[in-house]
């Protein structure tokens, strides 16, 4: 019980740090690193409430892949971060207004639980006691029959931002030589030799 | 709960032990080795790359949609986790709606091939 106690206080204490370092650190790159270490934390913390999935896919999906892209986004932009810094005084109360949106959010979600602790019990599917059905599999039995619709649309949306990708990004370039296999294997020896009878003295 | 958490404990060791390793390889460098620091020992030998460089250059869009892609192929294998968990309990309804999911996705996947967008030239 100790250890748990300890783990919490660990991996909260460094999920904030590391949440104040990425919005306090002046190298955007080092920002991302920041972001990738809470969220490992994050992960940490998941896994102290027994939600193993989300832990799990909070670490293949943005610790693996989101964070990857963020990285390649501030690697790519070829924009100098100092002059970039200069309008953060005019972008404060915008900023300002979207952390208080999400903090009044948070206190609804909290302020229900604490008003209503049985909340939970009468939602459309009740969270199953942790000891006798696994997390990742309450949420298995869920998705793919109760919200088989939203399951599918979810599959639309990777679609089309598959093919969406794909139509910005793809070009194609002229003048490249491709290895054609089926070409090579294909060719016969009539096609790519040919026997010249040289007359002697005269040469081709 | 407790139970859970228990099977997560060598995961913490083993966090504790990498994070003392990395550390006590920091100081140990530290304090230990010989440190003559000159400006000709981090310059380029007559010809070369500057071995410390500004890292943020310009580079091809087609890292970018390799990215993309994998992100895309990483969220479809997500949902494989929790329906190979549950699979008995959702029986062959869960079954042929994964596999249309899948499916779908494949479509996606062979327009990229066909596309070209998976060579690299």
């Amino acid at each position: 019980m100790i250890i748990q106690a300890l783990a919490f206080y660990l991996f909260a204490f460094v999920a904030v740090a590391a949440g104040v370092l990425v919005i306090a650190s002046r190298n955007p790159v080092h920002s991302v690193l920041f972001l990738i270490l809470a969220f490992f934390n994050g992960a940490g913390l998941f896994v102290l409430l027994g939600a193993e999935f989300l832990a799990m896919i909070l670490v293949i999906v943005y610790v693996g892949a989101v964070a990857v892209l963020f990285l390649f986004v501030v690697m790519m932009l070829d924009i100098n971060f100092v002059e970039l810094r200069s309008g953060f005084l005019q972008y404060l109360p915008i900023g300002g207004l979207v952390g208080f949106i999400l903090l009044a959010e948070l206190l609804v979600v909290v302020g229900g639980w604490v008003i209503v602790p049985e909340a939970t019990s009468v939602a459309a599917a009740p969270i199953p006691p942790i000891d006798q059905v696994t997390n990742t599999e309450a949420i298995g039995r869920l998705i793919y029959t109760k919200y088989i619709y939203l399951f599918q649309a979810s599959g639309l949306v990777l679609l089309v931002a598959m093919i969406g990708a794909i139509v910005l990004t793809l070009r194609s370039r002229a003048g490249v030589r491709r290895q054609k296999i089926s070409d090579q294997v294909a060719r016969r020896p009539g096609e790519a030799i040919e026997v010249v009878k040289v007359t002697t003295g005269s040469g081709i | 709960m407790d139970e859970l958490l228990r099977e997560y404990l060598p995961v913490l060791i083993f966090l504790a032990i990498a994070i003392g390793i990395s550390v006590a390889m920091l100081l140990a460098s530290g304090i230990l080795a010989t440190q003559k620091p000159d400006s000709e020992k981090l310059s380029a030998y007559e010809c070369g790359f500057e071995a410390f460089d500004d890292a943020r250059s310009r580079f091809d869009v087609r890292f970018y949609l390799v990215a993309i892609l994998f992100i895309i192929f990483d969220l479809e294998v997500a949902f494989l986790f929790p329906w190979a968990i549950s699979l008995g309990k959702i029986g062959l309804f869960g079954f042929w709606s994964m596999v249309i999911f899948l499916g779908i996705l494949t479509i996606g996947f062979v327009y990229e091939w066909r596309k070209g967008a998976l060579e690299w030239e």
